[in-house]
């Protein structure tokens, strides 16, 4: 798949957004006035940071509405709710703990709720794909949902919770690229199966149906960058979860927290980078590609 | 409405024959030519003429070599467009409504009014069917030419997809593929037809039938080696007399 800089921007960044609302939502860290403020504000901006960068690939941004109506069989329109009820309940939740001083424990947990729903719902997407036997798999939501705890532990600044549930998310990840891996030799397409000739011999693309790419081979068929895949892996989980994980055990402060959480950011983001990029789609055996 | 319809009254599709199919690409171009000036949004090319072209088709045609375990590889031309399936994933993962599967008839569509482009559609269909216009930003996809096969306007002969229409070597049939005993159900029948990709369980509508199988031609070296042999060795009767009559000619028996 082609890995669209705004789908990746807006995975991570929701994803550790999310993450966030929901331990604020929780109660951790008990902040009220000022100190609530900062951490509503960087909530609220990667969230809906992330999800305004999601409509940048859209081919009619300003249709978008249109995208809450199909929540009964949509995974894309129900994300679409679940982030604006998580967004709506937050925002009294954290004007409560900042101007009053008060805390709406039920609106903070339905807020938590649906900030979990928003994360679980963007995996759905993915995973829902059969075409894509890597998305495909029960350990695409249960990834996407351990980094995004995993993140807002960290911004929410939950040391000890933190280093715990960092360390689930990398061995997750670690689950999710070795399933992955054989996911789509398991999945019974191949290109016998997609001709329908594959009990006649061993079938061969032999001529594509055009000269030029086409929408097709630029949206799926991405093969450019994969060789670096091996390298990438080793640097996105040193910069995910092993780094951060050790700043944390030497130096659990401010600015530690602050490298900690950049280093997770930017491992995070190349982890995404390698879900889409390294992700086959089964189209590609048309022509002879993965 | 991105959900399915339980059924359908009928189940209008192809029937794709890879035994006759010649590789022509012609219907590519019929349906590209009827469908970039009717129903919806046209279908745009970019950098048409320059070094790296590209655009938006609602029906391509591949080649596949076939090699079996023994013998000859085959050649085989594979025309692919939408498949209009009964469980089309391309439907309800839709965010908008947009994209539909029509009750009456059982095609698939997408309403471009409503189409926000957002390509999950296409990254749902496991056969390359649907492609997202790069200059309209909404999603194409073959619409079993529904404006042809209603058109009153149109004289009956015509009222067929372009794509059937157009194919010289007949290859591509149409025909309501839930009726049992509709010409094209029949062929699906006699022929064994086949459906793409079946563990993918989007149910297509679309049949193709498999190559039929070839002589044998293991044992001599040309088949038409006996229709060329010499019929008479030594020229007899009138054309004898010719033969020698040149032959004495100054110039002759060269
Ligand atoms: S072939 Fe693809 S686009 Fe057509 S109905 Fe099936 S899944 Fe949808
Ligand atoms: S591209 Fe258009 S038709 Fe396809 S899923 Fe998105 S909104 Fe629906
Ligand atoms: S039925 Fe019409 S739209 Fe579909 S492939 Fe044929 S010509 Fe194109």
């Amino acid at each position: 798949m082609h890995p669209a800089p705004s789908v990746i921007v807006f995975t991570t960044l929701s994803g550790l957004g999310f993450g966030l609302l929901m331990f604020l939502g929780l109660g951790f860290p008990a902040v009220t006035g000022w100190v609530a403020f900062v951490f509503f504000a960087i909530a609220y901006a990667l969230a809906v940071g992330g999800l305004m960068a999601s409509t940048f690939h859209l081919g009619h941004p300003e249709r978008a509405m249109k995208a809450f109506t199909q929540w009964r069989s949509s995974w894309l329109s129900r994300e679409g709710w679940c982030a604006v009820i998580a967004l709506l309940v937050m925002a009294p939740y954290g004007a409560g703990l900042v101007f009053l001083g008060e805390t709406y424990t039920a609106l903070g947990l339905i807020g938590a709720l649906f900030s979990l729903l928003t994360v679980f719902t963007t995996s759905m997407i993915y995973t829902q794909l059969k075409t894509i036997p890597r998305w495909n798999m029960k350990l695409t939501p249960a990834m996407f949902l351990s980094f995004s705890i995993a993140g807002g532990a960290l911004l929410a600044g939950q040391v000890n919770a933190a280093m715990i549930l960092l360390a689930i998310a990398a061995l997750v990840q670690l689950a999710y690229w070795k399933q992955g891996d054989e996911a789509f030799a398991n999945s019974g397409t191949d290109m016998g199966t997609a001709t329908g000739l594959g009990s006649r011999g061993t079938v061969r693309a032999f001529e594509p149906p055009h000269t030029g790419t086409n929408y097709l081979l630029r949206e799926f068929v991405h093969v450019v960058g994969r060789k670096h895949a091996a390298k990438l892996r080793v640097i996105s989980f040193v910069l995910a979860f092993v780094l951060p994980i050790l700043i944390l055990l030497i130096s659990p402060h401010h600015f530690g927290a602050l490298i900690a959480v950049l280093s997770h950011l930017a491992g995070i983001a190349t982890s995404r980078w390698l879900f889409f990029a390294q992700a086959e789609h089964v189209v590609g055996l048309y022509y002879g590609k993965r | 409405m991105t959900q399915l319809p339980q059924s359908t009254d009928r189940k209008m599709g192809l029937v794709i024959d890879l035994d006759t199919c010649v590789g022509c690409h012609a219907c590519v171009i019929s349906c590209k030519g009827w469908n970039t000036e009717n129903y919806g949004a046209p279908l745009s090319d970019q950098d048409a003429y320059g070094s790296d072209p590209s655009g938006t088709f609602l029906n391509r045609v591949h080649s596949f070599e076939v090699q079996p375990e023994q013998g000859h590889a085959q050649l085989i031309h594979f025309p692919k467009s939408c498949l209009h399936c009964e469980d089309a994933p391309c439907v309800t993962v839709c965010p908008t409504g947009a994209s539909y599967k029509r009750v009456e008839d059982g095609i698939v569509l997408v309403n471009e009014s409503d189409c926000i482009g957002c390509g999950l559609c296409a990254w749902s269909c496991p056969y390359g069917a649907r492609e997202l216009d790069a200059t309209e930003g909404v999603m194409k996809k073959c619409t079993l030419c529904v404006d042809r096969i209603y058109n009153e306007n149109l004289e009956e002969v015509d009222r067929v997809p372009s794509c059937v229409r157009t194919c010289p070597a007949g290859a591509r049939h149409f025909g309501d593929l839930g009726d049992p005993n509709s010409d094209v159900s029949k062929l699906v029948e006699e022929r064994g037809g086949m459906d793409l990709m079946p563990e993918q369980g989007t149910k297509p509508v679309n049949k193709y039938l498999p190559p039929r199988p070839k002589d044998t031609i293991e044992e001599q070296i040309d088949i038409l080696a006996p229709l060329l042999a010499p019929v008479a060795e030594e020229p007899q009767g009138f054309m004898g007399w010719l033969d020698k009559a040149l032959d004495k000619l100054p110039g002759g028996n060269a």
